[in-house]
């Protein structure tokens, strides 16, 4: 119960740090609903004025009339006009403060661990920047419409009944804020059924995620039956979380309701008595039950809106949880910015693991002088990947250093430091845009010639060039449609065009058939002149050429050495070496 | 609209209860002024306490009464609006289920998700509110103006005026919105898109430094979004202020035609001021149903989107059965039998103009064998192999299984023969269990010990803690490229079909474990016939039959030897990595 004040209290206070850059128009919404509730507590007055110049057969004052009606229709225009501006208003402040969140969302991915983004289902967090930012853009436009007017119309009439009958008024002064509490009431018991809902929900869309993306596996396998079940099973739960969620917080507006009724009731019973002992006259009685009912249904509204913010709250405070994330170590103001990378590579010490009940990387030492090759084999699971995770600075070492150019890379930005790096990965990754953004990343510069250069040195010009639109055909969602060879050709490209001063590769060619690679390893061999690179890759051709061979065990460095030497060691390397060639 | 009731029929004495129970609520609201009229009527002149007393207890009652009726008719609207959308959701993830390769290919998963989740909720809180309000405010409107007409018919004739023009304007308002709200759904789809892959490729970004570009095109895909939602939300704030300026300018006519007509004695002034009480409330239900609008507009909307969804009809028609007994491992090799695989001057092409990716391939395959397929990158071999299974239908040509056009054959049928390790490795969250008995529920713990064995995957899942139960994440992002392709080997020599195909499956394999893995599968017990998509000519060198492929076209087809001698591309493909390795 306390931590979960402490968490709603928290996030109002992000919340309003959002409101806070738009209070003008906050300011101008409540300004319009004074307006607007004005004009509509007031029309009345004057129409039953009008009613009052209407007494029977020839007894109508005609000009009075006329000037009521005139001033009628002046009011209604600018009340209405005053209506739209507020309507204008809130959705302006509820849709730029979404904007905000969503895009504030945005940056914090981008800057996140990554050991968060590879602890946590995509579809969880997708579900967050998308499902949960809009519910909570529900519950708050439905606030803003709503609460303003409410709280006028509830001041305006309150000060009416006043000016009738101080202890009747009063008694409904203490009375309706019942309703409150009550909502209150039930807005804190929901609350932890709305988070129960968009967990599940969460859930849901991450097996949706994994089963849509999946489409191809679960048909090879025949899965679609028992998907289908497992789908059902969370559709099931959820059903249950949201029908109560739903139905518990419905309860207010009728609760509400009802202890209004009893204002309601009390009022005309007290009154009905006090003008037995005639302190109150029949007429001002009706005036106060009229108002008694005006105040009431606001209140209505405002409980009912309650509950709508406690949804958005809910939802509010998932998406806020992402965006309040801890994330990655911020760069220090000197941090360093690499120019020109001679390409001297040093890892000192290093220790690393994922977990911290689980040792990895031990106290792990390299030193590569400018323009190395070092290939890194061994059997899967050994660590290879992890290394490249710790020089392009994916993860901290725990302890140790590594240094470029005699740099701790911790003291340069992680920016100048990933660039001076060309990265090519098994696991391609292909954004949706033209085939173009996708080479370029997003560098503007280069012209046309370099691309197909690049292209033709990587290979991938050949079947780019039969695309239907060159190099401004589109790639939809990661490549559907390409080979994995192919897709692999344009990563490959990527980094022939951007030409950075250090290289690693990743199994970068292992999706492409072997006359391909020999010429991609020919234009590799002439990137690699003078680039220090690290090259991970299962076929040791790839690697004999390689100036420093790393072997490694369970995060070990177990033998280490050129081609020749490990060779004649007679170990794991070349018992690794001599097995390929076995049929 | 006609699908929302498909939806809502299995909710039907829900979805008439819901807004009975809330016509009630209003009715008894109704009674309220009345009987607080008798309070003034009777109980004040005649000085009655007992009878003010008895009365107030009525309003007691009465309250308590319309506490009852709204909490039922909340619980039904709840009821059948979750119980729709779960049914909506259910029946949505079934229909995709049917889709075939091609579909998902054009669909595209981004947009299938937004669909399942962020429109189905709209449908949801459209359904919720429309029950508790929508049946409720068009009743009341009507009568009132039922009650109009029953003081007088000629100034009832303003309100025979108005409610039509309110009509419009709500109508015109929902009208001109749907559509933008179809487009902010679009836009949502794009967020989401970039969303997802600025999680998948989060590692790429990061490393040609992509931050702020990847922001700077979210921002302007959100910035669209928003701009959308603002305009969507200029146009439906129109109907509060319009339904208000429209009856305020009815009820002065109505003040202007009552004057003239009680000068003329014809109406009363307890009339004027009944036909402006009706004219009020139709205002009041207007207000509450302006807001409404909004959200059944989206829902209408979003209920669009999922019905396009449902409206898309997989290609492929499914066989009858061939009523073929298929029992594994099952029949003698005769002379007679005919190849368990035929290819029949197959072409396909992805696009129905476009070029085919494959043409005029011819083979057949004698059950047991192994057939390597070879070629350059795009030169049509997973498409090739795509075939079998019937992923694709093939634009000319047949495809035989066991002397039967696969399209004869029911899906489950066909591909129960089937094995399939496709190029990407792709696993599900789950344990190392779930995942390799993906294709066979009913495989015993020795025949998933035997899978892992042949797929040298046993060694490193020995070594995890909870060995079968290892706990694989999403994606299978906590393993690395070649444990999860072992798993994926894994998982299909689980079945223990007729026909294995493995597309490139062993690509993060170092030669090593290739050849052991190819090692154990030749010796398999009832050996399937096997398919083998490989890069590295050493891969394949043993296998009974080569295809070799060049552009999508047959550039030759035999042993190792054979095509030494007669295959100028193999001859290539072979030298090349030969000389390089060696």
């Amino acid at each position: 119960m306390e931590m979960k004040k402490s968490s709603q209290k928290k996030t109002m206070n992000i919340l309003w740090k959002y409101l806070k850059n738009y209070w003008i128009f906050v300011l101008l919404s409540i300004m319009m609903a004074a307006v607007t509730v004005a004009g509509t507590l007031y029309v009345p007055i004057m129409i039953g004025k009008a009613i009052d110049c209407i007494v029977g057969p020839d007894q109508v004052e005609f000009r009075t009339i006329y000037d009521i009606i005139f001033r009628v229709l002046v009011i209604v225009a600018v009340t209405g006009l005053a209506q739209w501006i507020m309507n204008i208003c809130n959705n302006l402040i509820t849709f730029h403060v979404t904007r905000d969140i969503r895009n504030d969302a945005i940056e914090q991915i981008e800057i996140l661990p990554l050991k968060y983004i590879d602890g946590h289902s995509y579809g969880d967090i997708v579900s967050r920047v998308i499902a949960d930012v809009d519910q909570f853009a529900d519950g708050l436009l439905m606030g803003f419409t709503q609460f303003f007017t409410g709280v006028i119309t509830i001041m305006g009439t309150l000060g009416f009944m006043l000016s009738i009958h101080l202890t009747i008024a009063l008694l409904v002064v203490c009375l309706t804020p019942i309703s409150l509490f009550v909502a209150r009431f039930i807005a804190n018991h929901t609350y932890s059924m709305f988070r129960l809902q968009s967990e599940t929900r969460g859930e849901q869309t991450a097996l949706v995620e994994e089963m849509i993306e999946g489409q191809k596996v679960v048909k090879a396998f025949g899965y679609e039956e028992r998907a289908q079940v497992r789908f059902d099973e969370v559709n099931d739960r959820l059903q249950k979380c949201s029908l109560r969620a739903i139905f518990y917080s419905s309860l207010t507006n009728p609760c509400t309701r009802f202890v209004n009724s009893l204002v309601y009731a009390s009022v005309a019973f007290s009154g009905a008595l006090t003008v037995l002992t005639g302190s109150l006259s029949v007429g001002q009685l009706s005036c106060l039950l009229s108002y008694a009912n005006q105040s009431t249904k606001p209140f209505n509204e405002i409980s009912g809106v309650i509950t709508e913010l406690q949804n958005a709250f809910a939802c509010a405070a998932r998406i806020f949880e992402l965006i309040e994330e801890t994330p990655q170590i911020p760069e220090t103001a000197d941090a360093l910015s690499l120019d020109h990378v001679e390409g001297n590579v040093t890892l000192d010490h290093v220790n690393f693991s994922y977990r911290p009940d689980q040792s990895l990387i031990e106290d792990f030492n390299l030193n590569v002088e400018p323009g190395q090759r070092v290939a890194i084999v061994g059997p899967t699971g050994c660590g290879k990947t992890t290394i490249i995770n710790l020089l392009m600075r994916f993860y901290d070492v725990d302890s140790g250093k590594i240094c470029v150019d005699d740099r701790d890379i911790r003291q340069i930005t992680r920016g100048s430091l990933r660039s001076s790096y060309g990265m090519v990965l098994q696991d391609t990754w292909l954004k949706t845009g033209t085939v173009r953004d996708n080479i370029t990343m997003g560098n503007d510069s280069y012209t046309d010639e370099e691309i197909i250069a690049a292209a033709k040195e990587a290979h991938s010009w050949s079947f780019i060039k039969k695309m239907s639109n060159g190099l401004d055909t589109m790639i939809t969602e990661d490549g559907a449609g390409m080979s994995q060879g192919q897709k692999q050709l344009l990563c490959i490209t990527r980094v022939m065009l951007h030409l950075p001063s250090m290289l690693i590769l990743d199994e970068a060619t292992s999706s492409i058939d072997t006359r391909t690679e020999i010429k991609i390893q020919e234009a590799f061999a002439k990137m690699m002149e003078g680039r220090t690179s690290f090259i991970v890759a299962h076929r040791l051709s790839t690697i004999q050429n390689a100036d420093i061979i790393l072997v490694m065990k369970d995060g070990h460095i177990i033998e280490k050495g050129n081609h020749e030497n490990l060779l004649q060691k007679n170990g794991f390397y070349a018992n690794l070496y001599h097995s390929q060639f076995a049929g | 609209m006609k699908m929302m009731m498909h939806f809502l029929k299995q909710y039907k004495k829900e979805c008439v209860l819901a807004p009975l129970f809330k016509m009630l609520e209003a009715l008894l609201e109704l009674f309220v002024p009345l009987v607080v009229a008798r309070i003034i009527d009777q109980g004040i002149y005649a000085q009655d306490k007992t009878y003010i007393i008895t009365r107030c207890l009525i309003l007691f009652v009465l309250a308590a009464a319309g506490l009852a009726f709204s909490v039922t008719a909340q619980y039904f609207a709840a009821k059948s609006a979750v119980g729709a959308a779960t049914a909506m959701r259910g029946k949505l993830f079934r229909h995709i289920q049917t889709f075939g390769y091609e579909e998902m290919d054009a669909a595209g998963s981004a947009t299938l998700i937004t669909r399942m989740t962020s429109d189905i909720n709209q449908v949801q809180s459209g359904i919720n509110m429309a029950l508790r309000l929508f049946l409720r405010s068009p009743f009341v409107v009507l009568g009132a103006v039922v009650m109009a007409f029953s003081i007088d018919i000629e100034a009832a004739l303003i309100f025979a005026v108005t409610v039509p023009l309110l009509a419009v304007v709500v109508f015109t308002v929902m009208a001109v919105t749907k559509p933008i709200y179809k487009k902010v759904q679009g836009s949502l789809d794009r967020i989401l898109n970039i969303t997802r892959e600025n999680l998948s490729g989060v590692r790429v970004i990061r490393a040609f430094h992509q931050e702020q570009n990847e922001i700077d095109s979210f921002c302007a895909v959100n910035d669209e979004l928003t701009g959308l939602q603002k305009f969507a939300g200029k146009i439906s704030g129109l109907s509060n202020p319009l339904t208000f300026v429209i009856i305020n300018v009815a009820i002065i006519l109505l003040v202007y035609v009552g004057a003239l007509r009680v000068d003329m004695g014809e109406l009363s002034q307890g009339e004027v001021v009944a036909l402006y009480n009706y004219m009020s409330q139709i205002l009041v239900e207007l207000v509450k149903f302006a807001n409404l609008i909004v959200t059944i507009t989206k829902a209408l909307a979003s209920m669009n989107r999922i019905g396009d969804v449902l409206h898309i009809t997989p290609n492929m028609k499914e066989g009858q059965g061939s009523g073929l007994r298929i029992i594994q491992g099952e029949g003698s090799e005769q002379g007679d039998e005919p190849p368990i695989i035929e290819f029949q001057d197959v072409s396909f092409g992805y696009h129905a103009n476009g070029e085919p990716a494959i043409q005029h391939i011819s083979f057949r395959v004698k059950r047991g064998e192994t057939v390597g397929i070879i070629g350059g990158t795009g030169a049509g071999k997973s498409t090739l192999i795509n075939l079998i299974p019937r992923f694709y239908d093939v634009t000319k040509g047949t495809v035989r299984i066991r002397g039967r056009n696969i399209k004869e054959y029911t899906f489950q049928e066909l591909r129960s023969q089937i094995s399939v390790v496709p190029q990407k490795a792709q696993l599900f969250a789950g344990t190392i269990r779930s995942n390799l008995m993906l294709g066979c529920p009913d495989a015993t713990e020795e025949d998933l010990e035997e899978a892992l064995e042949i797929s040298q995957a046993a060694e490193f899942v020995n070594t995890k803690e909870k060995g079968l139960d290892f706990v694989v994440e999403q994606g299978g992002k906590n393993l690395s490229g070649g444990q999860k392709q072992r798993l994926t080997l894994a998982r299909a020599l689980v079945r223990k079909s007729e026909i294995l195909i493995m597309d490139d499956s062993a690509s993060a394999l170092d030669y090593a474990t290739d050849a052991k893995l190819r090692k154990a599968i030749r010796e398999m017990k009832g050996k399937p016939t096997v398919f083998i998509v490989s890069q590295r000519a050493s891969s394949i060198l043993n296998a009974d039959q080569i295809i070799v492929l060049d552009d999508g076209e047959m550039a030759g087809i035999g042993t190792h030897e054979e095509l030494l001698t007669s295959c100028k591309v193999y001859q290539e493909i072979y030298e090349t990595q030969f000389m390089k390795e060696n």
